[in-house]
């Protein structure tokens, strides 16, 4: 007994001790190799008496036991060390750059775009489109503004032919004209998209953007039409306030016809829409006329309405900040990286417009 | 429309301030453009007198003059007029002045060698006449105690600019103003005083409108005033005239101008003895000719409404007079037009002939045809008391007698519309003071429409006279119902902006470029397909419309790589046209690449942009859209814009006849005509049209979860094939094989060159075989590598490489 005792102690003490992974495996040749200290032991069972044998194998199991599990933390302990010496040459310059990464952007347009139709799509309106080449007749006839009509000059149009038949839209409002002759009442619909006129200068680009709005319905009135722009231009500006102002114009298509001025102030060279005692005009708006109504084979004294037309380009340098309309349209790398947005950012009705 | 707010009050009775008016006129749908202190720049011309005028040192013609302005010294002026002399009354204009006749604004400045603070003014540079010999000469007894005060006297005249919308002819002339403010409540429209002038004698010259289909003048009213003397026009009328930024000519052409814009009534005068013997108003036939006020020979069409002569034509009714029979100073007898035309024929007659006039402006909009005798008696009243002259009876031709126009307007449509009401007897008020004629009748009402509005002709127009005068503002603000009626948007919008987004998450800057584009660039691109001009483009280098985005993407690309930058992901979703009718369009995104990648990284190596990262782009973007890429095709054709060898079109499935996509390399040969400079530049384009709706779609239950735990295995193999074969047929045909064990296919190595016979290349592939049914044994695996060997050994002559 104190034999196996003594080698217990010894080794034990041994393994305290620093030790390599060599010096380690010397050890465990040492206790249960073939002829290892502990496997002799194990081997000499045989020659004791019963009565001391089953004493002696017990103690030697547990010692046997209490070297292994030593030896086996000793291992991890060198292993853990081996491993922590490794990484301490590992170390490289976090501080580098990371792998390049392309962040592409949406344009201001495009996000307007999807800014007006989440919010629209809040109180019922869906999404139509129409062609960008037009016919006279969809432009302009239906639209009641007959060829002789003064109207027409407020539009400078752009000619496919000789004959003044086809031309590019000058307005979204043919939309209006496709939708009623294409459905049956009632019709509640926004139409977002490019539009022409032969204009250029700081303020006019020969192409912009426009938004279209309808809603034709039996009992649609005026009242309808304000609360219906309130509700766009509160949502859209992220406002609480918002100084509207109704005016009295002209549209052939409309009867009453309004002009909408939000209010504004200007900070620090920056247009701040909602307060202040500066009018801006928006949007135009009215009463569908009853001549388009007939012509679009809807029945004026059943059903009535209202339409609108935004400049969706105006908006977004409203909201924006966007000084020069031009510039939408100028691919300049730096102007779309900086206006731009990320394309994660999807304006919608339940995250909000905004981040 | 200008007008001043005292010539408005010569209408208008009202003691409310002017910004009150202001607003008024903006509440009642007359938009107010500006309203300003009438030109104080106006205030810098001061009454002067020439003390001393000297020789000019170096100049023959020029003199120096000391001159008083009033102030403690006197200013130098160089001074070319020959009638500067000393002690002469005129008008100086300071530093700083600008000049009315051109725009000019003045500086101290030196005038060969001697230094000039300021200019004496002729009275062509202040607009007054067109006399421009020498500087303007003031009568000494009633300026001498004037020097150094404002020569302008209007200095608190306060000029208001209005935009008048097409639909209010009326609101073209000062009374039609004072009519719907008096309406609105800003005071009380004042009567016109009735003329007293004595009128003697018939008006001699035979006036007929001849009858005939497409006769565009129903009325035509004149008078001939005898024995005037046409002379410069009495300081006040002056004033008017320049007050509105318009230039003062005669009394005569001062008058009919004044009663033009003061009731809107446009008039013409004639010099009387210039006209052979009648006037008859009559078409025009193709080929005439006739020289205009405007100093330019018009050819006529047919059927344009003209006012001739025996001689021949004399001018263009409603739109521009000649210069055979215009009045001069001189002029002794005159026959005073005032007429009615129809607008739809002024319009068209002044688009064919591309004329813009005041009165053209005014008779397309439409005149009062019931103006016609008010306006002879105002205009002959003023001739005769400035010019003098004998005013002969009035002659009145009509070719069509005219009715009022009645609507019978049910008050309960104008609640209906606007949602609020208004009591019936302010309806009344207000359609009475808008001149209407109101007469009750149960719950309607008869109306007739005043004669000044041609605009009106249905009962909405009233609801829409009644509500501006109201005010807009009593309009209340409902909530908006959120009831829809079809979804926000249908399939090919959904897609439209998912496809939009997910390109640019590939790092692609979105950009909107114009719908139009330069032919020149457009013919690389144009393919087969139609070019569409534009017959009035903005400018020659606009002038179709694109049939590619690729024209204005290359353009803007190569702005930006001369801006410096050089590698450039651009995209735009948008129309391509394919023919000029609506509709024939299609919707198209395109994008292009340039540059590098990982362009001076410090980890990675730099490599030009391939074909390859667009179609990883490309790919990625449909498979995110919901396209299975398995059952996507590639084929190496492409449009002739991309290099024939780089480039290529994808199929959402093999049978497909159209593709969804092309990418590839931009054709160099395009690259260098476009002078484009960078290292690479590659492109893709999809059709949204082509993109069929996707058979499996997010809202449908998912097919069932499966999986198998078993063992994979992995096989390598390499394959020498031809060098032109696809890859893409050797995973199609391994794919087919067994599909329920191979369950993917990579390809990891192509190899060319050493050990591989020429014409032909090495295709290394990685096999993964698992089975959902057990784990496969050493042989089943050896017989499916079999299989895999013999099948494509057989279907492509591929040889495996040992």
């Amino acid at each position: 007994m104190s034999d196996i005792k003594k080698i217990k102690d010894e080794f034990l003490n041994k393994l305290d001790s620093d030790l390599n992974i060599e010096i380690l495996n010397q050890i465990k040749t040492e206790l249960f190799g073939k002829n290892g200290k502990i496997s002799n032991s194990f081997k000499s069972l045989g020659s004791l008496p019963n009565d001391e044998r089953k004493k002696f194998a017990s103690d030697l199991n547990s010692i046997k036991e209490e070297l292994q599990e030593k030896i086996n933390s000793k291992l991890q302990e060198i292993e853990i060390k081996e491993i922590n010496s490794k990484l301490e040459n590992e170390k490289v310059d976090v501080t580098l750059p990371e792998r390049e990464f392309n962040r592409g952007k949406i344009h201001p347009v495009s996000q307007v775009i999807d800014e007006i139709s989440s919010i629209f799509s809040e109180i019922g309106f869906s999404v139509e489109e129409g062609p960008d080449i037009e016919n006279e007749h969809y432009n302009f006839t239906a639209l009641n503004t007959p060829d002789n009509h003064p109207a027409r000059d407020m539009h400078d149009t752009f000619y496919l032919d000789n004959n003044k038949e086809l031309l590019l839209r000058t307005h979204t409002s043919p939309v209006q004209v496709r939708t009623m002759l294409n459905g049956k009442p009632p019709f509640k619909i926004i139409a977002p998209g490019r539009t022409y006129r032969s204009d250029s200068d700081q303020t006019h680009s020969p192409m912009f953007h426009q938004v279209e709005g309808l809603h034709i319905d039996k009992d649609i009135n005026m009242g309808h039409l304000k609360g219906c722009l309130n509700y766009f231009i509160k949502s859209f500006f992220e406002v609480d306030k918002i100084k509207m102002r109704f005016r009295p114009s002209h549209f052939p298509f409309t009867e009453p016809s309004a002009e909408v001025d939000i209010g504004y102030e200007l900070k620090n060279g920056k247009i701040v829409i909602g307060e202040g005692d500066k009018w801006l005009e928006i949007l135009g708006c009215g009463m569908v006329h009853p001549n388009v109504l007939k012509n679009v084979k809807v029945n004026p004294d059943k059903y009535q309405g209202y339409a609108f037309g935004i400049g969706i380009d105006r908006l977004g340098m409203l909201k924006y900040g966007i000084n020069d309309l031009r510039a939408f349209f100028e691919t300049d790398y730096r102007w779309l990286n900086h206006f731009g947005f990320d394309p994660l950012d999807v304006p919608s009705n339940y995250r909000g417009l905004s981040r | 429309m200008k007008f001043t707010i005292s010539w408005l009050k010569e209408h208008l009775d009202t003691k409310i301030q002017d910004n009150s008016i202001i607003e008024k006129l903006t509440d009642i749908g007359l938009e107010v453009e500006s309203f300003e202190n009438l030109n104080s720049d106006l205030d810098n011309f001061k009454v002067a007198k020439i003390i001393n005028a000297e020789q000019h040192p170096n100049a023959d013609r020029l003199r120096v003059c000391d001159v008083d302005i009033g102030q403690e010294n006197n200013v130098k002026v160089v001074c070319g007029a020959p009638n500067a002399k000393k002690d002469l009354l005129t008008v100086y204009a300071g530093p700083g002045s600008i000049i009315p006749k051109n725009n000019m604004k003045l500086s101290i400045s030196k005038i060969r060698g001697v230094t000039s603070y300021g200019m004496l003014c002729s009275e062509s540079e202040l607009n007054l006449s067109d006399e421009s010999e020498g500087i303007t000469e003031l009568k000494t007894a009633k300026y001498s105690n004037k020097v150094g005060e404002n020569f302008f006297k209007n200095k608190n005249e306060k000029v208001v600019d209005l935009s008048i919308t097409p639909n209010r002819p009326d609101c073209l002339g000062v009374r039609g103003i004072a009519r719907d403010l008096a309406a609105a409540g800003a005071g009380k429209l004042k009567n016109i005083s009735n003329s007293n002038i004595k009128k003697n004698g018939s008006q001699k010259i035979k006036v007929s409108i001849s009858k005939e289909k497409n006769q565009g003048c129903t009325v035509f009213g004149s008078c001939l005033i005898t024995g005037v003397s046409n002379k410069e026009s009495p300081k006040w009328l002056k004033e008017k005239i320049i007050s509105l930024g318009q230039k003062p000519i005669s009394a005569i052409v001062d008058i009919t101008n004044y009663i033009m814009l003061d009731l809107n009534r446009p008039l013409h005068a004639y010099d009387a003895d210039k006209i052979d013997r009648e006037i008859i108003v009559r078409n025009s036939k193709k080929g005439e000719t006739f020289e205009a006020l405007d100093n330019k020979e018009y050819k006529l069409d047919d059927n344009m409404c003209v006012i001739s002569d025996k001689s021949g034509v004399l001018g263009l009714g409603g739109v521009i007079g000649g210069t055979r029979s215009g009045t001069e100073i001189n002029t002794k007898n005159i026959l005073l037009e005032s007429a009615y035309f129809i607008p739809r024929s002024i319009r068209k007659t002044s688009k064919i002939l591309n004329i813009d006039t005041d009165a053209k402006f005014r008779f397309e909009r439409g005149i009062d045809p019931q103006s016609i005798e008010l306006g002879l008696s105002k205009a002959a009243e003023l001739i005769s008391e400035i010019c003098g002259g004998k005013i002969s009876n009035f002659d009145v031709q009509k070719a069509d007698e005219y009715e009022k126009n009645k609507i019978k307007f049910n008050v309960s449509l104008f609640e209906k519309i606007t949602g609020f009401k208004v009591d019936d007897n302010e309806i009344v008020k207000i359609l009475t003071d808008l001149g209407f004629e109101v007469s009750k009748n149960k719950l309607e009402l008869d109306l007739k429409i005043p004669t000044w509005r041609p605009d009106i002709t249905q009962p909405i127009d009233i609801v829409e006279e009644i509500v501006r005068i109201k005010g807009y503002n009593n309009i209340e603000t409902l909530e908006p119902e959120k009831n829809k009626i079809k979804d926000t948007l249908n399939k090919q919008q959904k897609l439209f902006h998912f496809l939009q987004r997910s390109v640019a998450s590939k790092g692609y800057f979105e950009t909107v470029t114009w719908s139009f584009t330069d032919s020149k660039i457009n013919n690389f691109f144009k393919e087969s397909l139609k070019e569409i001009k534009i017959v009035n483009p903005i400018s020659s280098d606009l002038d179709v419309l694109r049939n590619s985005i690729f024209t204005n993407l290359t353009f803007y690309l190569k702005k930006n790589l001369d801006r410096g930058f050089k590698d450039i992901s651009l995209f735009e979703i948008g129309p391509i046209f394919k023919n000029s009718k609506p509709g024939e369009q299609l919707t198209v995104i395109g994008a292009i690449k340039s540059g590098k990648v990982s362009r001076l990284n410090w980890n990675e190596k730099e490599r030009p942009v391939d074909v390859f990262d667009v179609k990883k782009d490309v790919i990625q973007t449909l498979v995110e859209a919901g396209y299975d890429r398995k059952s996507f095709f590639i084929r190496d054709k492409s449009p002739s814009y991309y290099h024939p060898g780089k480039a290529g079109s994808v199929y959402l499935d093999k049978d497909d006849i159209e593709p969804v996509a092309y990418f590839g390399d931009i054709h160099p040969n395009i690259i260098k005509k476009l002078d484009i400079k960078t290292e690479g530049l590659v492109g893709f384009e999809i059709y949204l049209d082509h993109l069929k709706e996707n058979k499996i779609k997010l809202k449908d239950q998912k097919p069932n979860f499966e999986y198998s735990d078993y063992q994979k295995s992995e096989r390598d193999f390499a394959f020498i094939v031809d060098k032109n074969f696809k890859a893409q047929d050797l995973i199609e045909i391994i794919s087919s094989i067994d599909q329920n064990l191979i369950r993917s296919i990579k390809i990891f190595d192509i190899y060319e060159g050493e050990n591989i016979p020429d014409g032909k290349k090495s295709i290394a592939i990685n096999v993964i075989i698992q089975s959902s049914e057990k784990t496969l044994e050493e042989t089943d695996l050896e017989k499916i590598n079999k299989l895999i060997i013999s099948t494509v050994e057989t279907k492509t002559g591929a040889k495996i490489r040992s």
